[in-house]
């Protein structure tokens, strides 16, 4: 059966109002930055500039780290949870009211298809802010003591693959417990963080509570060496991650780091065929791959693995890949040219190393960054694309004869993010997520999040969890 | 310990604990332990690189099957380390007097108090998941249930001055969870944590789950931080803030979860809390679709 042809639909773009130039949100203010740097954010579909950005520098990070002290000492700090809880409902609801401009800002910024910012990154959003406000006027009954106490300034840097999704996951715990927050977006996409400056503005969030400074390596940087942050939050490469573990030895600064991973998902014979294939195109194509906890090496059980791959490529044949804002685009754009051209050279290194790429047929548009779905078979555990993060449309497809095999092979990393296991028997799910050493097994799905649910890695894929009580953890210093 | 009556002593030469034996170090080196008025008491081993790789290699053994035994068992095991203990309560009244150059009352409080720490953690291994672990109502057809796990090799410089209750107040509650450890005990106080290696081999503690070196901090504890087959490390008994970043530097190479160097030495007769029993857990989260 040939592929359906579905006739455009694109979402409109009239619904978003960009301004063509964005200053810093420090105090409840969007200023312009000290030295007056601007930079530009591009729409990777298209290439087209959407806006130009302010770039901080060091001065432009001690406003914003003062103004978050002067908050959390002046109100944000000692305002009653009941009343956080309350300006987070507030967020909460804006974002819901705004909901379709956010996902078509998403969109248009990251390159992810308009299906997925509208129906997961979005509604996640707002499901943070709602949970966590809940929290709010909760925290001596979440566990960490009778009278916990906020940190101080967060400082936290975010990366560019769910930009909205990864502040929520960053500023709804924070202010929950009581923080003041300076959030970096990535350079790629700040417009989400720019509109949620705005949304704080609508809500009347005291000034200096939320501070939103854009830049890139060298903002975050500045922000996380600043000596009056008292707690970091990253999301991004273990490479950084183990850069921010070293710049804060010997301080007193707390630190959670949610980082690579290289997520096995895991095939028995008796899984239901279909499912899992629908699982596994889900688990690595989704966000065009680029998702820490993707599912980048697919291990297959022997005995169905001509079975497996049969399907997968058919499914994969049905992918639409193109314009992000259309609805039926399954696939968007790769989000930076810098990003395309390490898809392509670790995909350049699989081939070297003997490794066999298939890509699904499509046409790719002429402009704007774009990767085909990618599968490579004759992987090795030794080859670079089943060791190293892609973050790419890009699947490792290797195999295994029992479940210990599975095991050995899916554990043999140095990350330790998620993992997939597809199989009709309880018991052996059971057994699986008992031995894989992954923050998240995702049993017969995968690419699921909640905001009730700890999310978070072993190993070198971070320390901390983000999301639920535990997520509160990180955010409150114990008595 | 000196004999006091005419008979001649039997003096013991002080060895290591690493994977259930007692080697001597590697090196072939030891160093003098006096106590606390600068009186010989004995030699104890100078542990070497080789050693601390050794002993890792033995808790990494040792980790799987210990971590994979029931919370139960595990308890009943450190429940059992404590009546071991209780009977040779005296020798480490002695030990513990003479290295920390207290009275003998302090000293019995101290190791009465380090029993019952044991017999509180133990009974923390079948309760620290409920306590901890969640089922989570997401939005969604799903069930999900998130649960500790111990994070797997532990490496711990054990308290300078508390030489027992310190001691067991670091490693009890790494291992009711499910880690093996790898300390290195205080450096001028180490005959208890010796003692204490004789009572783990004789307690049905699996070989490996605690390997005991003793020697000197500075020389032994960056092969630990800089190991990456040690996934924590507890830095409680570093004195030294600036070796303690050194280390905490060498321990971000493979993001091992660390235990800071603390402001002023922790009250160990205070109550201790979770925080050391959740230090070393990781939250694994399990998504399963319903349906029928």
């Amino acid at each position: 059966m040939g592929k359906f042809e579905y006739a455009p639909a694109p979402e409109s773009r009239s619904i978003v109002d960009l301004r063509s130039s964005y200053g810093l949100f420090v105090d409840g203010e969007f200023v312009e930055p000290k030295d007056g740097r601007m930079f530009k954010t591009v729409s990777p579909s298209s290439e087209e500039v959407l806006a130009e950005v302010a770039e901080a520098g060091p001065q432009d990070v001690d406003r914003a780290v003062a103004a978050a002290r002067t908050a959390f000492k002046k109100t944000w700090g000692s305002m009653p949870g009941r009343d956080r809880a309350k300006y987070l409902y507030r967020i909460a609801r804006i974002i819901q009211e705004r909901g379709r401009e956010l996902a078509v800002l998403e969109s248009l910024d990251n390159g992810k298809p308009i299906r997925e910012a509208r129906d997961v990154d979005i509604p996640l959003v707002a499901a943070h802010f709602f949970y966590y406000a809940g929290w709010a006027d909760k925290l001596e009954y979440a566990g960490f003591g009778a009278d916990p106490k906020p940190h101080g300034v967060a400082g936290q840097v975010i990366p560019w693959n769910f930009p909205m999704l990864m502040l929520a996951w960053k500023i709804a715990p924070a202010l929950a417990a009581g923080n003041t927050v300076v959030l970096k977006p990535a350079e790629t996409t700040p417009l989400t963080a720019l509109a949620f400056a705005e949304i704080c503005q609508q809500a009347d969030l005291p000034p200096g509570v939320v501070n939103i400074v854009t830049g890139a390596g060298a903002t975050g940087q500045a922000l996380v060496t600043h000596a009056d942050v008292d707690k970091i939050a990253f999301t991004g490469s273990t490479d950084v991650g183990k850069a921010i573990a070293r710049s804060v030895a010997g301080t007193k600064k707390r630190v959670t780091l949610e980082l690579g991973g290289k997520a096995a998902n895991i095939v028995f014979e008796d899984a239901p065929i279909d499912q899992a294939v629908e699982g596994i195109v889900n688990g690595i194509f989704f966000n065009q791959g680029h998702v820490c906890c993707a599912g980048s090496r697919l291990l297959v059980q022997e005995s169905v693995y001509e079975e497996v791959l049969a399907s997968l490529k058919r499914r994969m044949g049905t992918l639409n890949v193109g314009d992000p804002l259309d609805k039926n685009t399954d696939i968007g754009a790769i989000n930076s040219p810098q990003q395309l051209a390490k898809i392509r050279m670790l995909s350049d290194v699989g081939e070297q190393e003997g490794a066999e790429r298939w890509s699904a047929p499509c046409d790719l548009p002429e402009r704007g960054y774009w990767f085909p779905p990618t599968i490579f078979t004759g992987v090795s555990q030794a080859h670079r694309i089943a060791r190293e993060e892609i973050f790419g449309p890009v699947l490792s497809i290797l195999t295994f004869r029992t479940p210990a095999e599975a095991i050995e092979k899916a554990n043999n990393t140095p990350f330790g993010l998620s993992a997939g296991v597809w199989t009709e028997k309880g018991s052996r799910i059971l057994w699986m997520a008992d031995k894989l050493r992954a923050g998240v097994v995702w049993a017969n799905t995968f690419n699921r999040f909640d905001p009730t649910s700890p999310f978070g890695g072993y190993k070198e894929s971070g320390y901390g969890r983000e999301g639920g009580r535990h997520g509160l953890e990180a955010y409150l210093a114990k008595h | 310990m000196p004999s006091t009556d005419n008979r001649l002593a039997v003096r013991k030469t002080y060895k290591l604990y690493v994977g259930g034996a007692f080697p001597r170090s590697e090196s072939g080196r030891s160093y003098v332990v006096n106590d606390a008025r600068g009186a010989f008491l004995a030699n104890a081993a100078l542990a070497s690189r080789k050693d601390a790789r050794d002993a890792v290699v033995a808790a990494r053994k040792a980790w799987p099957g210990w971590t994979g035994k029931t919370a139960y068992n595990r308890g009943q095991v450190v429940y059992r380390i404590a009546e071991m203990l209780e009977g040779r309560r005296s020798q480490f009244v002695d030990e513990v007097a003479a290295g920390e150059g207290s009275s003998r009352a302090k000293a019995e409080r101290s190791v009465d108090e380090a029993i019952d720490r044991l017999v509180w953690y133990a009974g923390w291994a079948d309760k620290i998941g409920q306590v901890v672990g969640s089922t989570n109502p997401v939005a969604g057809p799903y069930f999900d249930f998130s649960v500790p796990e111990s994070t797997g090799v532990v490496a711990v410089v054990a308290p300078q001055d508390s030489s027992l209750l310190g001691l067991i107040s670091v490693v009890a509650p790494a291992i009711v969870t499910g880690n093996t450890v790898v300390v290195l005990a205080a450096e001028e106080r180490p005959l208890p944590a010796i003692t204490l290696g004789e009572v783990l081999a004789t307690s049905d503690l699996p070989g490996g789950v605690v390997n005991i070196l003793t020697g000197r901090v500075a020389e032994v504890a960056p092969w630990l931080a800089g190991h990456m087959d040690v996934n924590a490390i507890d830095l409680v008994g570093v004195a030294d803030a600036e070796l303690g970043k050194e280390l905490e530097l060498a321990a971000a190479e493979n993001l091992k979860r660390v235990l800071r160097v603390p402001d002023k030495a922790p009250d160990w007769s205070a109550d201790p809390g979770i925080g050391r029993l959740t230090a070393y857990l990781e939250t694994k989260t399990v998504w399963h679709p319903i349906g029928i």
